[in-house]
This record gives structure tokens, C-alpha cells and sequence, in this order.
């Protein structure tokens, strides 16, 4: 990664070369960036960073006792100082400081976290109750960090600082907005809701790290148990500062705020949108005006919310009703230590277990979905069955490593521990998890119970095809034992001379088919295996093991 | 005899003795009181509501505990007025001010609570200049009040009307605010003893803010130890209020015979020379042999930095006000004015609702705040508050407490200062301790030429507040007669 101090060619006024904590404004490269074509062809390439509010999972709201809950009521989740009434006070909830500790802890470690002033931002707006605003400026909680994207990529954080939320308008009339409006309704139980604001370094290239950078995001929150994430309630809401420069330069140029992009689709097409608009400014010699922009997803643009010569001064100042969050260095350790492993560690321990890359699509779905634990204790399992070599068939040995602790295994050293599984067991165990376990009550299978299955596979004693039927029974029925399933149903290891006899049996029944199989193209030939497999599974009730099937036929055909 | 010597002989001390007892009716005590309120009221304005029902209920309910063998508490049966920027459930909180219009509070300031859980009894919430913001209570929406030992004066501001309360006899006791001199100023005007505590010693919670960083809630009183009974009911940590001191708090009545005997006082020379009246010098010079001749070490000392005070005030309390007194809008309660979009009936809401000082103090500091601003007019001022701190400290080293006028005159007359500037001088000696966030208090001592009480200051560190008691127990009984002043 090359970092480079920048300056912006066409708006040398425009933007400071530090970020809000007076530190170097760097833009990393990476091998994915989005470039843009402007309409002139010429071609420029993002740079983003993006600001994220995100809802802490407090009971209580971020300076008093009012409930913080979603979907309530209009104004039940309200107390005077909620309401900014007159003579109320704000005190600091602690429980929404040791969300932001821990956030801190986990992106930034403890020395990320730093003692924090809140301040009063003044604007008018009627879902403020105080017309002020209680947010961190100059000395944030947290002040540093960075995040590993699944691809890899890493994107730095440049603070994360606490504030309240503001209350909710509706506008009744006038196409729903404020201008126009005939009257407007106010909502005051998100006012005072527990803010974590989240600002990115400028490191996002690519529309897709801009959805990585939030999804991770999101893991790491409701890891941590900081946010339930939810964007769809408004838990997570993202902004995206966007600027884009041509292609190949160390240019800075001036951004745009876009507002309120509340998916992921959204947040990629938006960012899209907006690279290509200023691209097509720049190239027409025309100037991007730094500005905040909203997103208007029907029409798949953005629009000019208002720019930053007619931006409120907000004339922050030390808030005189609250003293500064000094977290002690004893207690930012017991919460440092007491965070559980994140998803870009999860990642890497199942990538070491199983042997694939971490950035395998396989590692980044079983991690998203919290079934790594589940895949890691079952190679563990197996890895123990290969060490004493027992016969996976055999109720005994399955019962003495169900016993065994790896069940509880669940730290990064598991991963080592599984990595010992063969080969072959690891890539079935991951099918398993990522394909066929990603049902209602997949998540929930012992792994002993996934190991057993798993080693009568490897064993050559199911097929693929069975396994997965055993697999669904074993869900299902939580006293069943994949040995006992593969019993009932009659799955039994179909030896060669079994399956050479199906196979000479479906060809001798269609001989016309054979004839193209035969003769055909690879295009042709490849339907037609589809066709005699199916035959042959037919005949033999399922039992059939698919590719060696395939593997006869095309013997037979050359033969 | 004259309402106010009536007044001063029914004590908070005597009062709550006598109704815990059962010696008096707290029933009694307090139609004493509404007599005086009836008789004198109408000309003194103390008051913008007097609650006479609630009153009677509650003092009603006193004499039931008493007779019931409970003990009311501390207060118990002691009329008490509440200044009118104090939060009082079910009762019109106005602030002075046309924007709150309507307004009644759904719960008590913390102070409120306290004081009836002492067994006090309200009476009423007194008039102040609007939003606390002023020295002579002219600048209320609902009219002046008057100064009581002479209804030409002014009582002084902006607790003006719960000074007047206690010097008139209206209630024995009363709370005011002390933003930058509000409660010892009017005090000192209106002959009583009035105390601005430590900040963070009594809660802010349920006081309508003005500046947040230098308001704090204190007693009035007739006398030293009434104010000491009603600021012990008042102080001590209140989870509500983020700045309140998680301490407990001072001991002080039992600390008020303690005498001065070698305690070390400091008269502060930067508030004893130019601008302030000849006769009021002349009481400070004498409150300071009194504390000598009781044994006290008296010596001059320089506080450089209190002469930059004011300005500083200036800046920082017009800022926070600036931001406080932004909720004032029309959206959730109080004066709204309709205009067509929601921004122009704020404007519109706001332009009716203040008076001209609030407006003044909302753009001054407002100004103080704006980008390209803050660094020389805000972060200066917050500067010279440090300095203070600072020199403050280093007069601490040396001393005990230290004294100094009040005021730099007695009350003028209604009317007489029309300039802003120069009714902000009024406030020269009391600014500097609110800066500090360090206690100080105004005792009655003698008179000036005009026969109108003078206040002697004593200022002491923070949480120094047994030490002021005691000085200002020895000044009260060292001090000239001053009750009997004409009318």
C-alpha cells in the first residue's frame, strides 16, 4: 500500500490536507478501484470514504432514562429530557461509553481510546428538541482504527465519536417534504437515541469495498454486541464522501456528501452515480461544488441537498452541562479483553483450518453466517478420528470424541488443531457448511454429528448424494446418527462391479442416446452424462456414487 | 413596625423549632405570611404567581405529621418563596419571559424536591429579570418589582423578587440563582443574606439555564443561619445533574458559633479602589476590623485577574445562553406566533416572545461562537477564566477567605440606568467568584449615606463554605442595626 500526501489541482482552498484530527490525508492503492468513463472518455477513478451512524444497543437512551427501543408509538419513548424541556440536564449513559470503548478496542485496540469532550453542535431544526445537538468534535472517544475487508483490503478508520440522535419528521402534504408541506408531525423517541459515528479514511476504491467496508462493519457491531445492525430500521445509516481523480494520479479533488444511503445496493449505485457525475464536471472543465447530496434511489440519482456556502456554522463549544469521558486505562482493558473474536480473526482461523485463501468465498459466507465454530469443531473432530484411526462407523469411536473438548474449542489456536484433518474431510465439511447446512436448523447440528458423517463420506461408505440426505435427516432428528440414517435407508457402499453393471444396464436401454454420447461434441456429451447419471441413480435408488459414474461412461465411450 | 423588621423576627431557625414542637401552626406561620403578601404585594411586585392554595394544603399537611408525632424535616412549616426560573411541577414556570407562555413544568427541579421533602412551605414563584439576565429585575415581562426598604429602588437582579420576597416578609426564606452576582447583588440591595455555593454543590437540575458553566441555585435568608438550615436542605450530589459535586456536602450550622479566631482574611484590593462609592468602602473597612477584633488576621491581598472579569463574563455567558435558550422556539411548548413555514414562525415566536437583554445576550453571544470568532472572543475568555482560577489560588494559599463589597453602591432608582454597559458594571465583585466556580455570599452590613444597605462580600474557595459561614456569623453579629430602614 502506498500512501501519498495529496492536494487537491482545481480547489487548492477547498479542502485542508488533514482530516479532523490534524492528521495526513492518505489515499491507499488497491487492486480493485472503481474507474468511471467521463463523456469525453476520459477516465477517472474513486476515492470514498464513508461515515456511518450506527444505533448502540443501549435500554436507555444516550443522556437519560427514556427507553431506547424501535417501532414504538410516536412520543412514548419520551422524558423531559428527551424533550429538551426547559431546565432538564444531560447525563452520560455508560453503558453507550463502553459500546464505543469496545468498538474502539476492536478496530483500534486500547490505545485507540482516548479521554472525550462532548460538545454542543447549534442548528435549528423542529425534530431537535434543544435546537443543539450533543456530539463529540475536537476529542472523539475513539481515534484511530482500521478494518480488514474480507477481500483483504484495509480501510482505515479516522474516528469514531459519541452523539444523540435527532427526532423524526414527517411532512403531511407537499410530496411528503418539508417544502410545501401543510403541516408537519414530529416523532421525538429516536431524539436522544445513542449515536456511534464512524468515519472512514478516505481508503474505499471500489463500489464493492464500499458494500464490504459496511457489511464488515456491521459483523464487527453485532459481534461485539455494540448495534443489532439493522438497516433497515435505521441502525445503520451511511454516508459517503465521494471525490474521484484521474486515472493514475495522486490527486485529491474536491468531494460530495451523499446522504442517508440506507442498503447496499444503494450505497454502490449511489457512489457509482456520483463518480460519474464529477467526472463528467471535471472533464468539461466544469467545477465540482463541495456540497451535500442526496440520494434519490427511483430515480438512480442525486440531487443537491445544500452546499457548503449556505451550511449552518454550527458553533460547536464544550458542552458546560457534562464533564469530559475519561475511560480508565484498567477499564479499557477489561473490555479490550473481554471482546469476542472478530470476523477478519474468524476468517483467518477457518482459512488455516480448512487450507483455503481467507479471501475464498466459501471462508467469507461460513464466517457471515457465525457457522465457522460449527465447520472448525467437526474438522477438529475428524482431525482426532484420522490421529487414532478408529472405524468412523463404529458407534464407540464417535462416542469417545464426543467426549473429547473440541466442541468447546472455539479460539483461534482450534484452527490449528482442525487444520490437521484430511484434506479430503475439509473440503466436504466446508460443501456441507456452506451448501447444504445453510437451512433453518443447520446452524444448530452438533459438529460431532457433522464429523461422523463426514468421515463415512471420506470413508468411500456414502456418496455425495447420500451424504446430503443424511445430512437433512440429521437436522431434522437431533437422536439420529448418520451411520444409523445411511442403515435405514439401505445406503450401502455400491462396489465396481454394482456399478459397472447399472451403468452397461442404462446403456444397453437407450442405445440411441449412447450413439450421440458416443459421437457427439463435449457440448452434446455433457448433456448426455446428465441423462445417463439420472438413469443410473434411477436403477440404483440414489445409491450411485455421481463422478465415478461419470468417470465409467466416459471409459465405455472411448473404449 | 415595618414589613421587613416583621419579617426578619420570624426566622426560618425559630419558625421550624417552634412547628416541629408543636409550639406553632405551620398553618398559622403562614397566613402570617399572606397577611404581609396582602399588605405589601401590591406595591413591591415580588411575585409573578403566589400559590395560596397549594400553600394552605401543604402547610395544612405539616401540622397533620406533627400532630401525627412525624417529624416534617429541618424546614419544617418555614414559608419559602421560588424564583420563577426554578421548575415546579404543576406550576407556571415563566422565566419573566412572554415565550413561556402557558408553560407549567411536569416535575420539580431537584432543588423543589428538596425543599419540600424539608417540609418548607412555597408560597410562590418570584419575578427576575428575564431569564436571570439583568441586575435590577426591570428587565421582566411582567413588570418590575421594588425594593422594600425603599420602593423607589430597585431590589436588584435578577433574583430581585426573591430578595424582595425575604426583606419584605413575604416568606422567611427564598432560592434565587447566581449566574454572575444574581442572588448576593439583590441581597446586598435588599438587606439580607444571600449565598452563591461552590459549583456543582446544588443542583442544576429543574433550573431553567442561562449559563450553564456559572449558574448555580443558593439560599436568601434574614439571617446567617437561615441561610445555612436552607442550604444544607439544598446541597449535596444530584445523580441528574452531571456536574454535581459526588461529595458530601459542607456541615454548617453546627460550625456557625465557631467564631474567626485565627482564621486568615484576605480584602481583595482589585475590588476595594476605583468605582466603588466612598460609603460602601467605608462598610468593608469596618466588616474587616470587626473580623479583626474577633480575632481574625485581616491583610490586603492583590487577585490581579478579577479585573478581567467582566469582559470575560461578557463572552462566555452570553455563548452558553446563546445555545441554552435555543429550544425556545414554538415547536414543543410556550409562545408560538404562526407564520407559514416552520422557520419563519421561529422567527416570528422568538422575535415576540424576548425581551430586548435576552435578544442582546443571544446575538452577543451567538457572535462569540461563529467560526473565525471562537478562537479570539470565546477560547480568549476561557483563557482569562484559567488566569482567575489561577490567581484565586494563589490568594487561597495565603488565606482563609476574602472580602469585598457586593455592590459597588446601594439600590438606585427604577429607571436610573438605562445603559446596558453600565448596569453590567454592577455585577464588578461578584463576577469573578462565578468565573472560579468558587462560593461567596453578601451579608447586611450597615448602611450607606443614602440609608441603604450595604452588603459586605466574603468569597471562599471551593467548597470553603464552613469557613465563609463562620466570617459571615461574626460580620452578622458585628454589623450595625440596619432594619428599620425607611419606606
Amino acid at each position: 500500500m502506498t500512501d501519498t500526501v495529496l492536494s487537491d489541482p482545481t480547489n487548492p482552498d477547498g479542502r485542508a490536507p488533514t482530516d479532523s484530527l490534524g492528521n495526513a490525508i492518505t489515499v491507499p492503492d488497491s487492486d480493485d478501484v472503481t474507474v468511471v468513463t467521463a463523456a469525453d472518455g476520459s477516465r477517472w477513478e474513486l476515492v470514498c470514504g464513508l461515515e456511518v451512524h450506527a444505533e448502540l444497543a443501549t435500554a436507555t437512551k444516550m443522556f437519560s432514562g427514556a427507553p431506547n427501543h424501535f417501532g414504538d408509538d410516536p412520543n412514548t419513548n419520551v422524558d423531559p429530557v428527551t424533550l429538551g424541556l426547559p431546565g432538564t440536564l444531560p447525563v452520560v449513559n455508560q453503558k453507550a461509553v463502553e459500546l464505543a470503548v469496545r468498538f474502539g478496542c476492536a478496530v483500534g485496540g486500547p490505545q485507540s481510546v482516548r479521554r472525550s469532550v462532548f460538545s454542543r453542535k447549534n442548528y435549528f431544526y423542529p425534530d431537535m428538541p434543544k435546537n443543539f445537538q450533543i456530539s463529540q468534535y475536537d476529542q472523539p472517544i475513539v481515534v484511530a482504527g482500521e478494518l480488514e475487508l474480507p477481500s483483504g483490503h484495509v480501510v482505515g478508520i479516522e474516528r469514531a465519536h459519541l452523539e444523540e440522535d435527532t427526532g423524526k419528521s414527517t411532512h403531511v402534504g407537499g410530496a411528503g417534504r418539508i417544502t410545501g408541506a401543510d403541516h408537519s408531525l414530529v416523532d421525538y423517541n429516536r431524539a436522544g437515541v445513542p449515536l456511534l459515528e464512524i468515519v472512514s479514511r478516505p481508503h474505499v476504491r471500489s463500489t464493492e469495498q464500499a458494500r464490504q467496508y459496511v457489511a464488515e462493519l456491521r459483523s464487527i457491531l453485532v459481534a461485539c454486541g455494540i448495534s443489532d445492525g439493522k438497516m433497515e430500521e435505521g441502525s445503520m445509516r451511511v454516508d459517503a464522501n465521494v471525490s474521484v481523480r484521474r486515472e493514475g494520479s495522486q490527486e485529491l479533488r474536491t468531494r460530495c456528501e451523499i446522504k442517508n444511503l440506507n442498503s447496499l445496493r444503494s450505497l454502490g449505485r449511489a457512489i457509482e452515480h456520483e463518480a460519474t457525475r464529477q467526472a463528467d464536471l471535471h472533464a468539461a472543465g466544469q467545477k465540482v461544488v463541495q456540497e451535500t447530496r442526496h440520494w434519490d434511489e427511483a430515480q438512480g440519482v442525486t440531487g443537491t441537498m445544500r452546499s457548503k456556502e449556505e451550511a449552518d456554522d454550527y458553533r460547536y463549544f464544550p458542552e458546560p452541562d457534562l464533564v469530559p469521558v475519561d475511560p480508565s486505562p484498567e477499564w479499557i482493558a477489561e473490555i479490550a479483553a473481554a471482546l469476542p473474536m472478530l470476523p477478519a480473526a474468524r476468517r483467518a482461523r477457518l482459512a488455516e483450518a480448512t487450507g483455503e485463501p481467507r479471501t475464498a468465498e466459501s471462508v467469507v459466507v461460513v464466517v457471515d453466517r457465525a457457522q465457522d465454530d460449527q465447520a472448525i469443531s467437526a474438522l477438529a473432530h475428524l482431525a482426532r478420528l484420522a490421529e487414532v484411526g478408529g472405524d468412523p462407523s463404529a458407534a464407540s469411536t464417535l462416542a469417545a470424541l464426543a467426549d473429547d473438548d473440541v466442541d468447546g474449542l472455539s479460539g483461534p489456536d482450534a484452527g490449528a488443531r482442525a487444520a490437521a484433518a484430511p484434506d479430503a474431510a475439509k473440503a466436504r465439511v466446508l460443501v456441507h457448511v456452506t451448501q447444504n447446512l445453510a437451512g433453518e436448523g443447520g446452524a444448530d447440528l452438533a459438529p460431532v454429528r457433522l464429523a461422523e458423517l463426514v468421515a463415512l463420506e471420506v470413508a468411500g461408505e456414502l456418496t455425495a448424494t447420500q451424504a446430503k440426505q443424511v445430512l437433512a435427516e440429521l437436522v431434522a432428528d437431533p437422536e439420529a446418527t448418520a451411520a444409523g440414517v445411511a442403515a435405514a435407508k439401505g445406503f450401502e457402499a455400491m462396489d465396481t462391479g454394482a456399478l459397472e453393471a447399472a451403468v452397461d444396464a442404462a446403456i444397453a436401454g437407450n442405445p440411441a442416446e449412447w450413439e450421440q454420447y458416443r459421437t457427439g461434441d463435449p457440448k452434446v456429451r455433457g448433456k448426455l452424462t446428465g441423462f445417463f447419471v439420472g438413469q443410473i441413480m434411477k436403477a440404483t435408488k440414489g445409491q450411485a456414487d455421481g463422478k465415478a459414474a461419470t468417470a465409467l461412461l466416459t471409459q465405455k465411450a472411448t473404449d | 413596625m415595618s414589613a421587613a423588621e416583621a419579617g426578619s423576627a420570624d426566622t426560618a431557625v425559630r419558625i421550624a423549632a417552634a412547628v416541629r414542637a408543636g409550639e406553632r401552626s405551620a398553618v398559622d406561620v403562614l397566613e402570617a405570611h399572606l397577611a404581609r403578601i396582602d399588605g405589601g404585594e401590591a406595591e413591591v411586585h415580588a411575585f409573578n404567581t403566589v400559590t395560596v392554595d397549594a400553600a394552605r394544603a401543604a402547610a395544612a399537611a405539616i401540622d397533620e405529621r406533627v400532630a401525627a408525632g412525624e417529624d416534617p424535616g429541618p424546614l419544617a412549616g418555614v414559608p419559602i418563596a421560588i424564583k420563577d426560573n426554578l421548575c415546579t411541577r404543576g406550576v407556571a414556570t415563566t422565566c419573566s419571559s412572554k415565550i413561556l407562555e402557558g408553560w407549567v413544568p411536569p416535575y420539580d427541579a431537584t432543588v423543589v424536591e428538596r425543599v419540600w421533602a424539608s417540609g418548607a412551605v412555597p408560597v410562590g414563584k418570584t419575578n427576575l429579570d428575564e431569564f436571570a439576565m439583568g441586575s435590577s429585575t426591570e428587565n421582566s415581562a411582567f413588570g418590575p418589582t421594588r425594593n422594600p426598604r425603599d420602593l423607589t429602588k430597585v431590589p436588584g437582579g435578577s433574583s430581585g423578587g426573591s430578595a424582595a420576597a425575604v426583606a419584605g416578609g413575604f416568606s422567611a426564606i427564598s432560592l434565587g440563582s447566581d449566574t454572575g452576582g444574581s442572588i448576593r447583588q439583590p441581597a446586598a440591595f435588599c438587606g439580607v443574606v444571600g449565598v452563591k455555593p461552590t459549583y456543582g454543590l446544588v443542583s442544576r437540575y429543574g433550573l431553567v439555564a442561562f449559563a450553564s458553566s456559572l449558574d448555580q441555585v443558593g439560599p436568601f435568608a434574614t439571617t446567617v443561619a437561615d441561610a445555612a438550615l436552607l442550604l444544607e436542605a439544598i446541597a449535596g450530589h444530584d445523580p441528574a445533574d452531571a456536574t454535581s459535586i459526588p461529595q458530601e456536602a459542607p456541615k454548617l450550622v453546627e460550625h456557625l458559633d465557631d467564631g474567626v479566631a485565627g482564621l486568615r482574611v484576605g480584602v481583595v484590593t482589585e475590588l476595594t479602589g476605583e468605582g466603588i462609592s466612598p460609603d460602601v468602602l467605608a462598610r468593608v473597612r469596618e466588616a474587616a476590623d470587626a473580623l479583626a477584633a474577633a480575632g481574625a488576621t485581616v491583610e490586603e491581598v492583590s487577585v490581579p485577574a478579577v479585573a478581567y472579569g467582566l469582559s470575560a463574563y461578557y463572552l462566555i455567558a452570553p455563548a452558553e445562553a446563546s445555545s441554552n435558550l435555543a429550544r425556545f422556539d414554538g415547536v414543543r411548548y410556550g409562545l408560538r406566533v404562526d407564520a407559514p413555514t416552520t422557520n419563519e414562525m421561529m422567527v416570528a415566536s422568538r422575535t415576540a416572545g424576548f425581551g430586548d437583554e435576552v435578544k442582546r445576550r443571544i446575538m452577543l453571544g451567538t457572535y462569540a461562537l461563529s467560526a473565525g470568532y471562537y478562537d479570539a472572543f470565546y477560547g480568549q475568555a476561557q483563557k482569562v477564566r484559567t488566569l482567575i482560577c489561577r490567581d484565586f489560588d494563589a490568594a487561597y494559599e495565603r488565606f482563609d477567605v476574602l472580602l469585598s463589597p457586593t455592590t459597588p453602591t446601594t439600590a438606585f432608582d427604577l429607571g436610573a440606568i438605562a445603559d446596558p454597559l453600565t448596569m453590567y458594571l454592577n455585577d464588578i465583585c461578584t463576577i469573578p467568584t462565578n468565573l472560579a466556580g468558587h462560593p461567596a455570599m453578601s451579608v447586611p452590613f450597615g448602611t450607606g449615606q443614602d440609608g441603604l444597605p450595604v452588603g459586605v462580600q466574603v468569597l471562599a474557595p471551593a467548597l470553603g463554605e464552613q469557613a465563609m459561614f463562620r466570617t459571615a456569623a461574626a460580620l452578622e453579629a458585628a454589623a450595625p442595626r440596619t432594619t428599620g430602614a425607611s419606606k
